[in-house]
């Protein structure tokens, strides 16, 4: 037997502990979101019914099951504020993911062409932020946009404006903030591919007499995909459930589904509506979830 | 002089913008922490006086302390089932459940916070656990962890193998093989994923609003309730607090792992 399958042995043990983890707190919690998105509000506690108790004998459990019921998902169908939450959600996602790889983009392709030593260097200058608290950097954009802040300031002493322009609880100022809060998750990825492409393309291709713009689509760009594929559905998916940058920075006249969600759970205690809402957001992500998880195994699992 | 000449004027320009835009936001969050002013854009010269209004407000410390608590205990346990269940990708080569495994691994570097919180939340209600300390803390784990096991298993990938076969040829035990040959080289990227578990833990506010109980706010929690009410000097102060305690955690960080990536170095001709 190789040394490598004898090594194998303990380290399929280490799997475990885990293992045993990750299916208690993350897979079977997701049985519970099932559960209760089929179940009634009560005024009780847990503010739920039914509730399962299976010390009450075979009956009461069969009835149990009985009362569960999809009506929290008709609700969700039919009701136009959690109709226009989800498409508002996919439409700051999209919208989002685009100005990211627009912005992020740039930078990346920067990066990838500074002298190797440098390269180390900007790396660590993007990533320290996302080391940064994310409440503290959406926070620091709030000093900088309202009314009286840095930016007003700053556009009045130019003579821009004339007056304060409102940037808080608008769809700009939440823009502004989830770009800036999903910069390095957008650069990092695209940067990886491009770093490692062969420069040598880029100059058989000019060699041969193409314009710099046809080197950048025809080869570059094209090469970058995996690169792509990887920033957009790490920024992609977090946005779309995202709750704290719209509810500070957006105004509260439309919300994302993430904040509904929170809304029918910390304000309305609706635990069945939230994990209906829960349920549905998690539908939606499902294929961008599978393609992530095939990307990152494949980057791991293939070097 | 081929790699110097390959930098566009462009490319300068949007590395150099980039950057600004990263940096310029937190930077002007810090000097307005030192403002003397209560009000929070007019300059009233340089004070500490923040900084002593942070130190006097009993609630916040208290969140601090609470914080710091759950951050260091999440991050320790993610870091030892993180690199477990990283050696156990990266080495115990096919197994029963492996994808099942790979996939609850990865997917909450993405999913959505809400959802993780909710899920915990209920799940914590069903099995009547009083929420608090220790339901922040294993939230955290399960969210962190996750982190934890990438870092540490791209580590591990791009280590060469024939060292700890060699070891093993030589007679070591796999277990002896693992800890004296693989542990030391991938010591660097288990500090990383620890001092990254524990800032993600200082940093989360969502899974933490749902997983705590009354009474035992975390520091986010506190900033968030505050920052909803309006900009105060006050959370400046913190802010900046906040992000000096996440740059000596990286220094240490870095400094360790270049201390240990030269001893790896030199122990891998060995």
């Amino acid at each position: 037997m190789s040394a490598r399958r004898i090594f194998a042995r303990p380290a399929r043990f280490a799997a475990i502990a885990p293992y045993v983890w990750m299916v208690l707190f993350f897979l079977v919690p997701f049985g519970f979101v099932l559960k209760i998105s089929l179940s009634q509000t009560a005024i009780a506690q847990p503010p739920y019914e039914p509730v399962f108790d299976l010390t009450a004998g075979w009956t009461a459990i069969r009835a149990a099951f009985a009362a569960l019921s999809i009506d929290n998902f008709r609700l969700l169908a039919s009701d136009d504020i959690y109709v226009f939450a989800y498409l508002r959600s996919l439409t700051v996602a999209v919208t989002a993911t685009a100005l990211l790889l627009l912005i992020g983009y740039p930078i990346a392709y920067g990066m990838a062409r500074l002298p190797k030593r440098w390269q180390a260097v900007a790396m660590v200058l993007v990533i320290v932020p996302f080391w940064t608290s994310f409440l503290i950097r959406i926070y620091a954009w709030i000093n900088i946009l309202q009314h009286d802040g840095l930016l007003n300031q700053i556009l009045l002493a130019l003579h821009l404006v004339s007056q304060p322009v409102v940037w808080l609880s608008t769809d700009t100022a939440m823009y502004i903030g989830i770009v800036y809060s999903y910069l390095p998750f957008m650069i990092l990825p695209l940067y990886a591919t491009l770093a490692k492409m062969e420069p040598a393309l880029e100059e058989a291709a000019s060699d041969l007499g193409a314009p710099p713009g046809a080197v950048f689509w025809l080869v570059t760009f094209p090469l970058s995909l995996p690169g792509v594929g990887a920033g957009v559905l790490l920024c992609f998916i977090p946005i779309v459930g995202e709750f704290v940058i719209p509810d500070l920075l957006a105004g509260s006249n439309s919300l994302m589904i993430g904040q509904t969600l929170w809304l029918e759970f910390f304000t309305n205690k609706d635990w069945p509506v939230a994990s209906a809402a829960a349920i549905a957001l998690l539908v939606m992500l499902l294929l961008p979830l599978l393609f992530y998880e095939r990307l990152q195994r494949r980057q791991l699992e293939e070097q | 002089m081929r790699t110097i000449s390959r930098l566009s004027r462009f490319n300068i320009a949007s590395l150099a913008l980039g950057l600004a835009f990263l940096y310029l936001p937190i930077l002007i969050l810090v000097i307005y922490s030192f403002n003397a002013s209560r009000l929070v854009t007019v300059w009233g010269g340089w004070s500490l006086r923040w900084y002593h209004e942070f130190f006097a407000d009993r609630a916040m410390i208290e969140a601090s302390w609470m914080s710091l608590r759950v951050a260091v205990a999440s991050a320790t346990i993610a870091t030892l089932l993180g690199t477990l269940a990283a050696v156990a990708l990266s080495r115990g080569e096919r197994f029963r459940g492996r994808t099942l495994f790979s996939g609850m691994l990865y997917a909450p570097l993405v999913m959505p916070e809400v959802i993780t919180g909710l899920s915990l939340l209920l799940l914590f209600v069903a099995l009547n656990a009083e929420r608090g300390f220790w339901t922040v803390t294993i939230a955290h784990t399960t969210l962190t962890m996750c982190f934890v096991a990438v870092v540490v298993q791209s580590r591990l990938g791009s280590l060469d193998r024939s060292l700890e076969e060699a070891a093993m040829d030589l007679g070591c035990a796999p277990v002896r093989a693992f800890l004296s040959v693989t542990l030391p080289l991938i010591a660097p990227a288990i500090v990383a994923g620890w001092m990254l578990a524990f800032t993600l833990s200082l940093d989360d506010l969502v899974i933490a609003s749902f997983t705590t109980g009354p009474g035992s706010a975390t520091l986010p929690i506190r900033i968030y309730s505050e920052v909803r009410l309006g900009v105060k000097p006050e959370i400046n102060a913190i802010c900046t607090l906040v992000i000096a305690l996440i740059a000596v955690v990286i220094i240490i960080a870095s400094v360790a792992s270049k201390l240990s990536s030269s001893q790896g170095e030199s122990a891998a001709p060995l």
